[in-house]
């Protein structure tokens, strides 16, 4: 019997997983001796769609497996042979892209790409419930708290708190009713670990937040999710559905005391709502608009009862905690990050995907071990973390472990897990101007720093991308940057300036470059750069004409075309679409 | 003639007393013409027993909601952070380009909508653009002129 198992997450099916599988299934229809079954995403997104063949509990997987490959790989499969090449990551040997995986160490996302989401039965194969039903059954309430603070499990969301302690604060709260909220309101732009999490393993998040319920004593649970991550919210709903049919949901769970419901809420698109106080309003109805604390949730939460939040990942690694205890938890990281952390990575790093690494692990690991460096061999200049809250690295600095309290001494955040890489053409002045225009469209406008603030970091930004920086700018933005951390409310507000004031503490000369000589060095600032037409590598095909869209490139075929400066609004279209590389930009 | 405002209704009743639920109420008003009709609020206010102006301003903060109708495909271009760094903005100003529409704007035949979002969480894929459900990714500017060609192309054969 072989197994065929596709990964089939948002990011497979965009990559053509859907085709694959109708193909596979098209072609196996009625065949003994194979089966076909969905997964989510082992995380090498850079090479999906991705079959694993699994025989006997070996397996090879298939990387890059386009519907055009399908009919072949069948036809070999069914000779009881493998196409050697195709293999990604192989049982026997080392493939090129066997060091993507051997840096990782798997709590949260173990079940990842392995089982079925759709099958609750999948999950618990897996061991999945284990923990619920051994906490249920075996455990106090305290029991749980103590073996989370024992493991030294710190809210992956972003701001790091002890997961323990937070709990805690939620039991010890006064009162009958109380809140479990799960926080997947994933709006860091660059960050998908989430989405990818529900997609994959959604019964191991609900398992994670229903043994918090029981710890803090909570009896309703909301799942506050992104509208648009469709398949996540459709998973995670059927997941529900089948945990209650088994009455792993319910009222007295495994035979005890211990009842809980859970609902779902999609987000509606409001980076806010992933401040807790913002969304616990959201819930409510209202506006997503943060408020001051105290009184923390864990005393005043959701309708003024005790509530815990905590996000998707750290939910995710309870289950984990609980089977093989603290102890073993705590053997993963470092002295006060303690456990694996999931990141995202994407931008000019040669695979984005998602992955999970030991806390600890340097910066420089994760791009060159398991990224594999930058595209088209290019030299990395800096590292994105944390999103709008977080800040640049630059590569100087990528020896930094990756931990709670070094990350932050950059002047960057752990954040929820993104990591965005650049190289030379990306310009670190248009990345913070970018940042900031993604936090004045975001800023609630409750606090007066945050919102004209940040309007007024943008509107200088915008001026220096233009070319029309003044000297003081770089000051100014870095007052106003201070101020604004001191002024603001949430999160969003104290964190927001973190882009400038990491661009203008590490890529200083790339604002001077702007301001005082006009030239934006990664030439991406369309003000301040022009582009031609090589004449040498030019051989008059008219595509450059085609494609313009402002009539600014002529020439007679088969001779050198020309760009007119004064026409030209830099878009870029002739250099896209030029098969001779003849298009230069100065 | 008065609107057919059932429904709003059938929404209504089906969250009747049940805490918590405006944003998914809305959601779900919304999802049947695509975008909040002046009326519709109307019925959802008086109906939970809040003021126009209150939900005006809770429809107004999220950025799901509309409050004009949509076009047949809605396209979404991504301008998360990975996105913007693999040319996101190319993407935009193609699309803009091959529709005749600006971010924002509908096609007078009324069958695209040009949006740009934060991120749809594709980033490994960027640069990406979402057309209804369907993600397309790792584009160019000329790759994206063929996706929207192809979704053209087969409007018109219909």
């Amino acid at each position: 019997m072989k197994t065929l198992r596709i990964g089939y997450n948002s990011c497979g099916i965009a990559a053509g997983a859907e085709e694959t599988l109708n193909k596979l299934q098209e072609l196996l229809a009625g065949k003994p001796g194979f089966e076909i079954v969905k997964t989510g995403c082992n995380g090498m997104c850079f090479i999906e769609p991705i079959v694993d063949v699994i025989e006997n509990e070996t397996i090879y997987t298939y990387g890059d497996l386009t519907v055009d490959k399908v009919e072949k790989l069948v036809e070999r499969l069914e000779k009881g042979e493998h196409i050697d090449e195709w293999i990604v990551v192989h049982p026997e040997r080392d493939t090129e892209y066997s060091s993507y995986l051997d840096k990782q160490s798997k709590v949260a996302t173990q079940n990842i790409g392995k089982i079925d989401p759709d099958s609750i039965d999948g999950y618990i194969t897996a061991g999945g419930y284990q923990a619920l039903e051994k906490v249920v059954k075996t455990m106090s309430p305290q029991d749980v708290i103590n073996e989370i603070k024992d493991s030294g499990l710190r809210g992956r969301g972003g701001a790091g708190f002890s997961c323990g302690m937070k709990w805690q604060f939620a039991k010890d709260a006064p009162g009958d009713e109380k809140y479990m909220i799960c926080n997947g309101d994933e709006g860091d732009p660059g960050a998908f670990m989430d989405r990818s999490t529900l997609e994959g393993d959604p019964h191991g998040v609900l398992e994670g937040l229903s043994i918090g319920a029981y710890a803090v004593g909570a009896k309703d649970g909301f799942f506050y999710v992104r509208a648009e991550y469709p398949l996540a919210v459709k998973r995670l709903k059927m997941a529900i559905e089948q945990a209650k049919e088994k009455q792993l949901l319910g009222n007295n769970i495994f035979g005890s005391n211990f009842s809980l419901d859970i609902h779902v809420i999609e987000g509606a698109g409001a980076f806010v709502c992933g401040e807790e106080t913002a969304l616990i309003a959201s819930i409510e109805g209202k506006r997503g608009m943060p408020r001051t604390r105290p009184p923390f949730p864990a005393n005043s939460g959701l309708w003024g009862k005790p509530t815990n939040n905590n996000n998707v990942e750290t939910y995710a690694n309870i289950p984990w905690i609980i089977r093989n205890g603290a102890a073993e938890f705590a053997k993963h990281g470092t002295k006060t990050s303690k456990g694996t952390k999931v990141f995202a990575l994407a931008g000019k790093i040669k695979r984005g995907g998602m992955i999970e690494v030991p806390m600890g692990i340097t910066i420089n690991e994760v791009l060159h071990d398991i990224g594999g460096g930058i595209q088209n061999d290019r030299k990395c200049k800096a590292v994105q973390m944390g999103g709008p809250s977080g800040g640049c690295i630059p590569a100087e600095l990528h020896d930094t472990p990756i931990d709670y309290e070094s990350i932050t001494a950059t002047g960057a955040i752990m954040g929820s897990g993104g990591m965005v890489f650049m190289d030379e053409e990306t310009c670190m002045v248009d990345v913070a101007r970018f940042f900031l225009s993604f936090t004045v469209e975001e800023s609630c406008g409750k606090c007066t720093f945050c919102r004209i603030g940040t309007k007024k970091m943008l509107e200088i930004l915008e001026r220096i991308t233009s070319g029309d920086g003044r000297e003081e700018d770089p000051e100014t933005l870095q007052n106003l940057g201070e101020s604004i951390i001191k002024g603001s409310l949430c999160g969003l507000g104290q964190t927001a300036p973190n882009p400038v004031l990491t661009t203008l503490r590490y890529f200083k000369h790339e604002y001077d470059a702007h301001i005082k000589d006009h030239k934006c060095p990664a030439k991406k600032c369309k003000a301040l750069i022009t582009y031609r037409i090589d004449e040498e590598k030019c051989n008059g095909c008219h595509l450059c004409i085609k494609v313009c869209p402002v009539g600014a490139t002529s020439g007679k075929p088969k001779e050198p075309h020309k760009i007119d400066p004064e026409i030209c609004t830099r878009c870029g279209f002739c250099k896209d679409a030029c098969k001779f590389n003849a298009i230069v930009v100065d | 003639m008065a609107q057919d405002l059932s429904y709003v209704d059938s929404v209504l009743d089906r969250f009747k007393g049940k805490k918590g639920t405006l944003i998914t109420i809305l959601q779900q008003v919304q999802s049947h013409k695509g975008f909040l009709e002046k009326e519709a609020l109307a019925r959802v206010a008086k109906n939970i027993g809040i003021s126009t102006a209150r939900i005006y301003g809770i429809v107004t903060f999220y950025a799901q909601f509309r409050l004009t109708p949509v076009g047949k495909h809605l396209i979404r271009v991504c301008h998360g952070t990975a996105c913007h760094v693999q040319n996101a903005d190319g993407l935009t100003e193609a699309t803009s380009q091959e529709l005749g529409i600006e971010t924002g704007e509908t096609t007078p035949d009324r069958l695209f909508t040009l949006e740009s979002v934060a991120c749809l969480g594709c980033c490994s894929l960027a640069p990406v653009i979402m057309i209804g459900e369907k993600v397309f990714g790792k584009l160019s500017t000329d790759k994206v002129r063929k996706v929207i060609k192809d979704y053209k192309k087969k409007e018109k054969a219909q």
